[in-house]
């Protein structure tokens, strides 16, 4: 707390806190008097141990390291090559290593790949879209009108979230399966007398698992930014008179769009590649560009194709969202 | 605290939607365990019969067994690697002043936005350049990349809300930074670390995208499952194998949620 204005001056023995009028200590002081305090059997401190403690921002970077590390070895590599690779090209079974815009140049001219990328962009925003919009509700609810079991709450929405996305999707192809739970049911209810087709292997498939699997997540930042609210705001806009409904439009909803945004971002981003799903719901209607990724990988073995792909899709995300961010902006003004 | 009249209006509407939106999120996932006691081969209504027998099933199919083992390494290693990672990560990133903090922030995360799938044909990529052989090693690698965002995002609440002073009390006392790190600061974020143990196991155990670029010959539990998905015969014992996943899956992700937030008083999960 206020540590700007107090200062801390590191030592072997730890730091010692000086009160921000009193003029600073020099690193000998400061070792007599921490050794002083303590019963001075303390270990001389050694020449790079105090070099790092007068370095916190040393320090900070050398305990980012190892992770840094891992996550640039992981990260910066691999999309380094994916990059490389897309300039590739496949004779036969082997990738010749020329540099080429031809994986670029069959993404412009073949229509089926512009088809699925649109299709996969179209999914996952539907998606998002209404999973947002539904999930705003709940986490309002959560927000402003739960008092007693609020942390309960928020674990058995997004409990969900964590636990195995494969088996999430699963459970859906036993619901909407031809004969399946739904199709069952509703045969026996006596509403339709042929199982629906329209369920399985479909785009509606696809759209409504996403939707349900990530439903959990989504709810997490819009709830956030709407618990941060200052509640003394909506307090003076009722004092001065403001409807319930106002008081919503005016102050609640724009300062709990930032959440909205990152909700919005944090499920369409990972949705727009998503294979599983579409693999196991999606049918030949159903496809998505994570598909057609996944295949140039395996059966099609086209690398410098699936690289190309993979960057592709990436780039239309970031298109797609700096779109989304610019009309957010557009509303808010 | 008296909280203001605007406020404490019951809202029945809301509360009515909300609760029914909580159902729909568990209803889906609990036909697997229904489903897994049907005696009849195909998931419909009305169900044939109770049985335990597809359960029973599963202790004579020897490839579970080993599944199970490859992804409890696998698990185990993801959540002692990727917490070990990340404490000192979340320790730097909550109290020293770096410069560069919010890039390095978004880059730590990253791998919670960017789809899973161009995570694993990149990595994919690099181990086959290399020539390193696809193993439940690859896949473990894959998955603390999954699992440090996870782990850092768990673990930052915790040192942002530990108490300051007291290290600076246990400093000024003439410990050093070790020992005041392991005597005051470790008990105060312990219940995180926990936390985090508990969530990035379930979430390598869990694990399927990954798993499937980099595995080789064995497979974890969701690569089993995948393949065996399109035996219908072997359906019903999948059935099973999933509910107990899935029940071992929410009992942790429960605990470990609980941890997370024990003695919290702030609300953030994903911080930023």
């Amino acid at each position: 707390m206020g540590s700007a204005d107090e200062q801390h001056l590191g030592t072997d023995q730890g730091r010692i806190l000086i009160h921000p009028l009193a003029p600073p200590l020099d690193q000998e002081q400061a070792i007599t008097l921490s050794s002083s305090n303590s019963l001075g059997t303390l270990p001389a401190p050694t020449a790079s141990g105090r070099f790092l403690h007068r370095h916190e921002t040393l320090r900070g970077y050398l305990l980012l390291s190892p992770t840094l590390i891992v996550l640039a070895l992981a990260i910066l590599i691999p999309f380094g090559l994916l990059f490389t690779m897309s300039f590739w090209s496949m004779s036969g079974y082997d990738m010749v290593r020329t540099p080429t815009l031809g994986n670029y140049a069959a993404i412009l001219e073949q229509p089926m790949y512009g088809a699925l990328l649109s299709r996969s962009l179209m999914v996952a925003a539907i998606a998002t879209g209404v999973t947002v919009i539904l999930s705003y509700p709940v986490a309002y609810y959560v927000a402003f009108h739960v008092y007693r079991h609020k942390m309960l709450w928020i674990i058995l929405l997004t409990l969900p979230f964590w636990t195995s996305y494969l088996l999430r999707i699963f459970a859906w192809r036993v619901v909407l399966g031809y004969e399946g739970a739904l199709n069952s049911s509703l045969m026996g209810l006596g509403l339709i007398e042929a199982p629906l087709q329209a369920f399985l292997y479909s785009k509606t498939a696809v759209t409504i698992a996403l939707a349900h699997a990530w439903a959990a997540f989504a709810i997490l930042p819009i709830y956030v930014s709407l618990e941060k609210i200052d509640k003394s705001y909506l307090e003076a806009a009722a004092d001065l008179g403001d409807t319930p409904a106002r008081r919503f439009w005016r102050i609640t909803l724009p300062l709990s769009l930032p959440g909205v945004v990152s909700a919005f971002f944090l499920m369409f981003i990972p949705t727009v590649g998503d294979y599983v799903t579409p693999a196991m719901l999606g049918g030949p209607d159903g496809m998505m560009i994570g598909n057609l990724i996944q295949a140039q990988f395996g059966p099609i073995n086209n690398w410098p194709m699936g690289a190309a792909l993979s960057l592709v899709m990436l780039m239309a995300v970031a298109v797609a969202g700096a779109v989304f961010l610019l009309l957010t902006r557009l509303v808010r003004r | 605290m008296a909280e203001p009249q605007i406020f404490n209006r019951h809202n029945r509407t809301l509360a009515a939607y909300a609760i029914g939106f909580a159902v729909f999120l568990y209803v889906p996932i609990l036909f697997i365990p229904l489903f897994s006691l049907n005696s009849g081969l195909y998931q419909r209504f009305p169900m044939d019969g109770i049985t335990l027998g597809w359960y029973a099933q599963l202790f004579t199919r020897g490839p579970v067994f080993d599944a199970l083992q490859n992804s409890l390494q696998v698990g185990l290693s993801v959540a002692l690697l990727s917490t070990v990672l990340a404490v000192p990560a979340a320790k730097a990133l909550s109290r020293a002043v770096l410069p560069g903090k919010r890039p390095i922030t978004g880059f730590v995360m990253l791998p919670l936005v960017v789809p899973g799938l161009v995570f694993g044909v990149a990595l994919l990529v690099v181990i086959s350049r290399l020539g390193v052989p696809l193993s439940l090693y690859t896949v473990a690698l894959g998955h603390v990349v999954v699992c440090l965002p996870f782990a850092i995002s768990i673990l930052l609440p915790r040192f942002e809300g530990a108490n300051r002073s007291l290290e600076e009390a246990s400093a000024d006392l003439g410990e050093n930074g070790w020992w005041t790190f392991w005597r005051v600061t470790f008990p105060n974020i312990l219940p995180g670390v926990v936390a985090s143990l508990l969530l990035t196991f379930t979430v390598s155990f869990d694990e399927f995208i990954m798993a499937f670029f980099l595995s080789g010959t064995d497979a974890t539990l969701p690569m089993y499952i995948w393949t065996q998905l399109r035996f219908p015969q072997s359906f019903p014992s999948l059935l099973a194998l999933s509910s107990l996943i899935l029940v071992a899956s929410f009992a942790l992700v429960f605990l470990s949620l609980w941890f997370a937030r024990m003695g919290r008083t702030d609300t953030s999960l994903v911080s930023r």
